[in-house]
């Protein structure tokens, strides 16, 4: 500290620094929330287990032996083995990659359609505010998880049109607060000066309004996502997309639902946990980074 | 009254045509060429162009769209290619089981949710308001399905309490006499005790799993908005006032408090219609969401484009049911609208 506070000229105030200031204030929430850190961690975890799993795991997931098949947990098999004696543990873990990458290309993709076309109508209005509105009001008419099912069915069943499906019914929750944000920000200060400046309007809405938008849109993927990881392991459970033996944690959930009237709970009692863990902590991220980046509405 | 109805019932206008064209638009989107599709892997070139002719796939798509129009207005949505029958049929003989289900949910829910919220509003910081923060937090993060067969598992394996997720009725009961199709209501017009119980005890599970989902949002919303009103200028006039605690949040607190619920019941419909097909299938329940997965796993289309768009008018029905309702409560949006 002394150290530092000696190597800087003793007048320039301290707080001015953007990424310094932002990190103590950052350390402050946090601290102030430890369920934040809490949430931080467990995300840490997911993307651990997503990167580094498939080496990490003590079996093969995708190897069967009949002659194992069902047993309850024990030391050798930490979450027991399903009904072709595959390592339920390896299938879990080897799954965050396939779940965590359906939710995040889906939300990455509408994220992106959603901030450029909402952004786009509150900056423009007229005809561009009014089609935008039109498709989220029409998508918002459906109930989502049935209009999902109607986009896998119609499109086709495969992995990359779940991810397609859960961005859609998602696209309404980012197009509309990227077009509120922007309607504010159409003719504030800044941005009149980068009109005067002989800005064109496509450069003012990409150069100064969109980047304002920005940090609150991130903070919209880390609560959607919990969503979205939902979405896609619901429709894994009723048969759609990811196709058996591959380990994901929805069907991997159903495959188990056969067993649970007979007593063998693990088979799906271990990747509903994950699942309820990994949206669990998502939603706590969504809030803490909501504090982090928009302290007025804070809880 | 009927005026306000009557506005609503335009506004809806908008939302039921996006409906449709939608529907039109995935029914066209089928995987490769529907004439192919419907005539068999073993179909000449000649038979798939026939069956282009017959489903009317070569005329241009505005023909075609009136044509669905045509259709749908004749309550005509193809026939099942698994079953034969047609899908409107089907849907409209499983109807009742979803909606029994999705409808004790709710009731369940709001009775659940609503006190729930309050308690936690005034009594914030207390056993009662933690309680209601876990509970809501559960609601959201757990997989409906998974909601699902853990309550299976404990009430039906582990305690016998409940009967087997088995559909609507244990096979040594025959459904009461078709009335409304709801059993609960029908066994009690056929004054049939017994069948009543057994009915409730298959709805039990089911309805529960969804109404721990639907709790999350109606709990939440109870809670903030509660506690908006009870910090405002008239509450505290009131309890100056020298009324009684009880009449104050019941009287004047939760009657102003309950409008943004109202508002919230929207949402939660979105969610229970899609949580309902997870949960159909997690306790073999013979509802139109169930027939939609069986139909989507057989690659049977038809019925799947009837679902969607039964289940998309629902809500737009719904959504229609809670503004009018939204009017009989709060007098005020009727002028304004």
């Amino acid at each position: 500290m002394t150290t530092v506070a000696a190597g800087l000229p003793a007048d320039k105030p301290r707080r001015s620094t953007g990424t310094a200031a932002f990190l103590r204030h950052a350390r402050y929430v946090i601290g102030e929330n430890p369920v934040t850190a809490f949430s931080f961690g467990l995300f840490g975890l997911l993307v651990l287990a997503a990167v580094f799993g498939p080496a990490l795991v003590p079996h093969d997931p995708l190897a069967s032996n009949t002659a194992r098949a069902l047993e309850p947990p024990s030391a050798e098999f930490w979450f027991g083995t399903d009904q072709l004696g595959r390592d339920i543990f390896s299938r879990v873990v080897v799954a965050t990659r396939l779940d965590m990458g359906i939710a995040l290309a889906s939300v990455v993709l509408a994220f992106l359609m959603g901030t450029l076309a909402g952004t786009a109508a509150g900056f423009y209005g007229g005809w561009t505010e009014r089609i935008v509105s039109r498709i989220v009001d029409t998508i918002m008419a459906f109930p989502l998880f049935v209009l999902a099912m109607g986009i896998v069915a119609a499109l086709g069943n495969t992995v990359t049109n779940i991810v397609l499906a859960t961005a859609i019914i998602n696209f309404p929750l980012y197009a509309r607060v990227a077009r509120a944000e922007a309607n504010i920000r159409r003719n504030a200060g800044y941005v009149e000066a980068a009109r005067l400046a002989g800005n064109s309007e496509p450069r003012v809405l990409l150069g100064h309004v969109l980047p304002n938008i920005l940090p609150l849109m991130a903070v919209q993927c880390s609560l959607t996502m919990g969503y979205a990881i939902l979405n896609a392991a619901g429709l894994s459970f009723i048969g759609l997309g990811v196709r058996p033996p591959d380990a994901e944690w929805g069907i991997m959930v159903a495959e188990g639902a056969a067993f649970i009237v007979s007593g063998e709970w693990w088979i799906a009692l271990f990747p509903g946990l994950a699942l309820m863990i990994a949206v669990f902590g998502f939603n706590l991220m969504g809030d803490g980074l909501r504090d982090l980046i928009d302290p007025r509405r804070r809880t | 009254m009927l005026q306000l109805i009557a506005q609503r019932l335009t506004a809806a206008v908008p939302g039921v045509l996006g409906v449709i064209v939608v529907t039109f638009l995935l029914s066209r989107a089928l995987p490769g060429d529907p004439a192919a599709y419907f005539a068999g892997p073993a179909a000449t070139p000649q038979a798939i162009e026939e069956i282009r002719q017959k489903l009317g796939l070569d005329r241009p798509m505005w023909e075609q769209f009136i044509d669905y129009i045509g259709d749908l207005v004749r309550g005509d949505l193809g026939n099942s290619l698994t079953t034969g029958q047609p899908v409107m049929q089907e849907l409209v003989t499983r109807l009742p089981a979803s909606a029994e289900l999705t409808l004790l949910a709710l009731v369940v829910a709001v009775l659940v949710a609503v006190p729930l919220g309050v308690l936690a509003a005034v009594k914030q910081g207390s056993w009662i308001d933690h309680l209601s923060r876990v509970v809501t937090t559960a609601g959201v993060s757990l997989p409906t399905f998974f909601t699902g067969l853990l309550l299976v598992y404990v009430f039906y394996y582990k305690l016998g309490w409940a009967p087997p997720p088995l559909g609507r009725l244990d096979i040594y009961f025959s459904p009461p006499d078709h009335v409304t199709g709801f059993y609960l209501i029908d066994s009690l017009i056929a004054r049939d005790l017994e069948l009543f119980v057994a009915a409730l005890g298959q709805l039990i599970l089911p309805a529960s799993t969804l109404a721990v989902f639907a709790l999350a949002p109606l709990a939440r919303m109870t809670r903030a908005s509660m506690l908006a009103v009870l910090s405002s200028d008239f509450i505290r006039t009131a309890k100056a006032g020298g009324l009684r605690s009880h009449t104050v949040v019941v009287t004047y607190a939760f009657r102003n408090a309950v409008l943004p619920v109202v508002t919230t019941l929207g949402m939660v419909f979105s969610f229970l219609l899609g949580a309902n097909v997870l949960v159909e299938k997690v306790f073999s329940w013979p509802g139109i969401g169930s027939y939609a997965i069986e139909s989507l796993i057989a690659s049977d289309y038809a019925p799947v484009q009837g679902f969607v768009m039964t289940m998309a008018l629902l809500y737009v029905f719904l959504n229609l049911l809670i503004d009018v309702l939204y009017g009989v409560i709060d007098p005020r949006v009727g002028i304004d609208a």
